[in-house]
C-alpha cells in the first residue's frame, strides 16, 4: 500500500522524530549544501539575474490576475489541437477522472513522470485501489516508491537517502516489481543509475498509458512543458499511446515568450545547471509522433482558496525549484518529512496552510516552522516574500483558535534546534516572544547567528497577544 | 455534466477570489548570452562547443557532414544507425555500417536495439549548449531520437542562437519540441552527477561551418 501524509503529526512532534535521526540529518545537510553551492555559481553568472526574477514574479502575478481567462484559453487551444480537457475541484475528483481514463484503456500497469501534484492528490494510491499499478520512473521517485517511502524534496524526492540505503532498496525491491537489480550491485551512483535504467527500460517499451504533470502550460498556444534530466520524461511523453497530464491551475503562463524567462531561471535555481538536460513541449497530439490520445486534467484542490488570500496568493507563483528548502536552516535540520506534505521547507510552510486552511493542528503548526531568517526570500526566483506570508498566516492561526494548536506551534522551531531545551529556555527568557521573532530582538541561543545581520519584519502584535492569551489559558 | 459543474465551480471560485489586475511585466533581462558580443559569430560557436563539452558531449567542427559523422559512429563503436526519412544521403555516405530509414516507422524494440540515431535540428543555443528538435526536416519523430543510446546531431552554424530568447522566437509551439542540453543525466543520488540514465547516454554534435 502506498504511504501518504494523511494523519501526519504536527511539525513539532514530526520534527522531533526526524531530528533524532543522525543519518537523515547528514544526508540532507550534504545534499542541500551541494545544490546551494552549484546554484550560487550559476545565479552569479547572470548579470541580469535580478531582472529575470522581476520578470518571473510579474508574469506569475499576471497569471493569477487573469487566471480565468488563461485557463479558458488553455482549454480552447488544447481542444483545438486534439486534446481533451478535464476539470477537477479536488483530489478525489482528479483521481476519479484519471482512474476512469486509465480504466477505459484496459491497462493495469502505467508509467509516471515525477509530478508533485499527483503526489499531493495521492494518485498512486487511488489507482492502486482500482487495481492499477502506477510505476514511477524518475530515479528519485523510483527510490521513494520502491522503498515504500515518502518524498522529502520537490526536486529530489529521495534527498534524504544515501547511496547505501538506495543500494539496499534496489537489491531488495526491484525483483518484486519487474527486472531485478544486477547481482553484486554496489553503491556506486553510476551502477545504481544503470540498475534503474535496466529495470525501467522494459516498462517504457511496454507502456500504453503514461501520467505526467507539467512545469508550465502556455495559455496562448495550449502547450505543455516538462523539464527533466534523465529522459524518463521523454520516454513517458513519447512512447505511450495515451498521455494524461495532471496539472495545477496555477501552472499557466500567458505567452510562449514567457518561457524564455522561466526556462532560464528554473534549472539554474533548481540544480545549478544552465538548462536541464531535457525540456519537452507538446501541444495536443501529432499524427505519427507520440501519444494518440491526450488528456489534460486541470486541478484546483485548494488553489482557489490560496488565490483568495491577498497576502498568501503569491505562494501560487512557485515554480517548484526547491531553492527555498535547500537554503532553509530549519529544513536542513528536519528534512522534508517533518512538514507532513509533499511540499516541505519554506514553500511547504506557507503553501499547505493556504491550500488546506489552518483549521487543523498539522497545517496550523507549519507557519511556525521557520525562524523568519529570510534566506528563502533571497533565493526564490519568483520573489515570494515568505516572511510576509508566514507572519500573516501566524496571525490567521492566532485569530482562528478553535483548536488546541498553540502549544504545538510554540515548540515548532525549538524542537529542531541543536539543543531544544536551551532554545526553549531562551525563548522563555526573551519574554515568550521568541517564536514570533519581533524585529528588534536578536535571537537568543543557537539562532543568534542567523538573525544578526537580517532586518526582520515586525510581528502583528495584536494577533500575538490573543494567540498567547489562549495558549496560556490552556496551559494553566 | 459533472465535468461542466467542476469547470463552472472552479471558474466561479477564481472570480470570487477577486485578484486585482497586475501590471505588464518588465523585460529588462539580456536577450543574448552574458559576456558575449551577439555579433561575434565565432565566439558564439566556440561557446556552444564549450558548453556541450562541459556536459560530456563530443563536438566535431567540420565543413561537410559525411566524414565527421562516419568518424563519430566508428569511434563510438556503432554498428547500426537509424535515420529519419528524408535525411540528406551525403550525411551517411561515408559510413559502412547498417543504416535503417525510419519508414515505415520502426517498432520500439527495433529502435531500442539500434546503436545510434542521426538527425539534424531545428535550432541551437550557445549559452546553454542546447539543441532543439522539432520533428521537421532531417529530425523525424521523437521515439527515434530517444531509444538508441548514441545521438549524433548535425548543426549548421547559422542555426546557433546566442541565447534561449532568440531560439524560442524562431520555434513553432504547435510542433512537439525537445530541447536537449547534454546527454541524459541524474544527480538524484547524493547530488553526484551521473551521465546517462534513460535517454541517450552519449551525444555527439557535428557543427557545420
Ligand atoms: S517557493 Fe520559490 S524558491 Fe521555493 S520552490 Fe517555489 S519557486 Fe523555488
Amino acid at each position: 500500500m502506498s504511504r501518504s501524509f494523511l494523519g501526519w503529526p504536527a511539525f513539532p512532534q514530526a520534527s522531533e522524530r526526524e531530528v533524532g535521526n543522525r543519518q537523515l540529518r547528514e544526508n540532507v545537510r550534504r545534499a542541500t549544501h551541494t545544490i546551494r553551492g552549484k546554484r550560487a555559481v550559476l545565479a552569479a553568472e547572470r548579470p541580469d539575474w535580478e531582472q529575470l526574477r522581476d520578470s518571473a514574479a510579474a508574469i506569475k502575478d499576471q497569471v493569477l490576475a487573469g487566471l480565468e481567462e488563461h485557463l479558458l484559453r488553455v482549454e480552447e487551444k488544447v481542444t483545438a489541437a486534439g486534446g481533451t480537457v478535464h476539470w477537477a475541484r479536488d483530489a478525489a475528483e482528479a483521481n476519479r477522472i484519471v482512474t476512469d481514463l486509465v480504466r477505459a484503456t484496459g491497462e493495469r500497469e502505467i508509467v509516471k513522470v515525477k509530478s508533485m501534484l499527483t503526489e499531493e492528490i495521492g494518485l498512486d494510491a487511488a489507482l492502486e485501489a482500482a487495481g492499477i499499478n502506477a510505476r514511477e520512473t524518475d530515479l528519485a521517485a523510483t527510490i521513494v516508491q520502491l522503498g515504500d517511502d515518502l518524498p522529502s524534496h520537490v526536486v529530489v524526492p529521495a534527498l534524504h537517502r544515501n547511496r547505501t540505503e538506495i543500494r539496499e532498496i534496489f537489491a531488495r525491491e526491484m525483483g518484486r516489481h519487474g527486472r531485478p537489480a544486477p547481482e553484486g550491485l554496489t553503491d556506486d551512483p553510476a551502477e545504481l543509475a544503470e540498475a534503474a535504467r535496466l529495470h525501467l527500460r522494459e516498462k517504457f517499451l511496454g507502456a500504453k498509458v503514461a501520467v505526467s504533470g507539467a512545469n508550465f502550460v502556455v495559455a496562448e498556444t495550449g502547450t505543455l512543458v516538462v523539464v527533466e534530466s534523465e529522459g524518463n520524461g521523454r520516454m513517458c511523453l513519447t512512447l505511450a499511446d495515451t498521455l494524461i497530464s495532471v496539472v495545477g491551475i496555477e501552472k499557466t503562463v500567458p505567452t510562449w515568450q514567457d518561457l524564455e524567462v522561466f526556462l532560464q531561471l528554473l534549472a539554474r535555481n533548481a540544480t545549478g545547471e544552465r538548462m536541464a538536460p531535457y525540456t519537452s513541449t507538446w501541444t495536443g497530439t501529432v499524427d505519427g509522433d507520440g501519444p494518440r490520445d491526450f488528456h489534460l486534467v486541470l486541478v484546483d484542490n485548494g488553489r482557489t482558496r490560496a488565490l483568495a488570500d491577498p497576502v498568501g496568493r503569491q505562494a501560487l507563483r512557485c515554480i517548484r525549484c526547491g531553492a527555498c528548502m535547500n537554503t532553509c536552516p530549519v529544513y536542513e535540520r528536519t528534512g522534508g518529512h517533518a512538514y507532513g506534505s509533499v511540499y516541505p521547507g519554506p514553500i511547504g510552510a506557507i503553501l499547505n496552510p493556504l491550500l488546506k486552511g489552518v483549521d487543523d493542528s498539522q497545517t496550523a503548526s507549519l507557519p511556525y516552522a521557520s525562524t523568519l531568517c529570510g534566506a528563502c526570500n533571497e533565493v526564490c526566483p519568483v520573489r515570494i516574500r515568505f516572511t510576509d506570508v508566514l507572519l500573516d498566516l501566524r496571525a490567521q492561526v492566532a485569530d482562528g483558535g478553535q483548536h488546541p494548536v498553540e502549544r504545538a506551534a510554540l515548540g515548532a522551531v525549538g524542537a529542531v534546534m541543536e539543543r531544544p531545551a536551551a532554545w526553549k529556555a531562551a525563548v522563555k527568557g526573551a519574554g515568550l516572544v521568541g517564536p514570533l521573532l519581533p524585529g528588534r530582538t536578536r535571537l537568543p541561543g543557537p539562532l543568534g547567528g542567523w538573525t544578526e545581520n537580517r532586518a526582520l519584519p515586525d510581528v502583528p502584535r495584536e494577533s500575538f497577544r490573543s494567540w498567547w492569551k489562549r495558549n496560556e489559558g490552556e496551559r494553566a | 455534466m459533472t465535468a461542466g459543474t467542476a469547470r463552472e465551480e472552479i471558474l466561479r471560485r477564481i472570480r470570487a477570489a477577486a485578484v486585482p489586475p497586475a501590471p505588464e511585466p518588465p523585460r529588462h533581462y539580456l536577450r543574448h548570452a552574458p559576456g558575449l558580443d551577439p555579433h561575434d559569430r565565432e565566439a558564439g560557436l566556440a561557446l556552444f562547443a564549450e558548453r556541450l563539452e562541459e556536459y560530456g558531449a563530443r563536438v566535431l567542427r567540420a565543413d561537410a557532414p559525411g566524414p565527421a559523422v562516419a568518424r563519430v559512429l566508428d569511434d563510438e563503436g556503432a554498428r547500426s544507425l537509424v535515420v529519419p526519412d528524408g535525411l540528406p544521403a551525403d550525411w551517411t555516405a561515408g559510413w559502412t555500417g547498417r543504416v535503417r530509414v525510419d519508414r515505415p516507422p520502426l517498432g520500439k524494440a527495433e529502435l531500442d536495439a539500434t546503436d545510434a540515431v542521426l538527425t539534424g535540428c531545428a535550432a541551437a543555443v550557445a549559452d546553454s549548449g542546447t539543441l532543439v528538435l522539432d520533428g521537421g526536416a532531417a529530425q523525424g519523430r521523437r521515439a527515434a531520437t530517444l531509444l538508441p543510446d548514441l545521438h549524433v546531431c548535425v548543426v549548421r552554424a547559422a542555426q546557433v542562437h546566442s541565447a534561449l530568447p532568440g531560439a524560442l522566437a524562431r520555434l513553432d509551439p504547435a510542433r512537439p519540441l525537445t530541447f536537449v542540453s547534454g546527454p541524459s543525466a541524474t544527480a538524484d543520488i547524493e547530488m553526484i552527477r551521473v551521465k546517462g540514465v534513460h535517454g541517450p547516454r552519449r551525444l555527439a554534435v557535428v557543427l557545420l561551418e
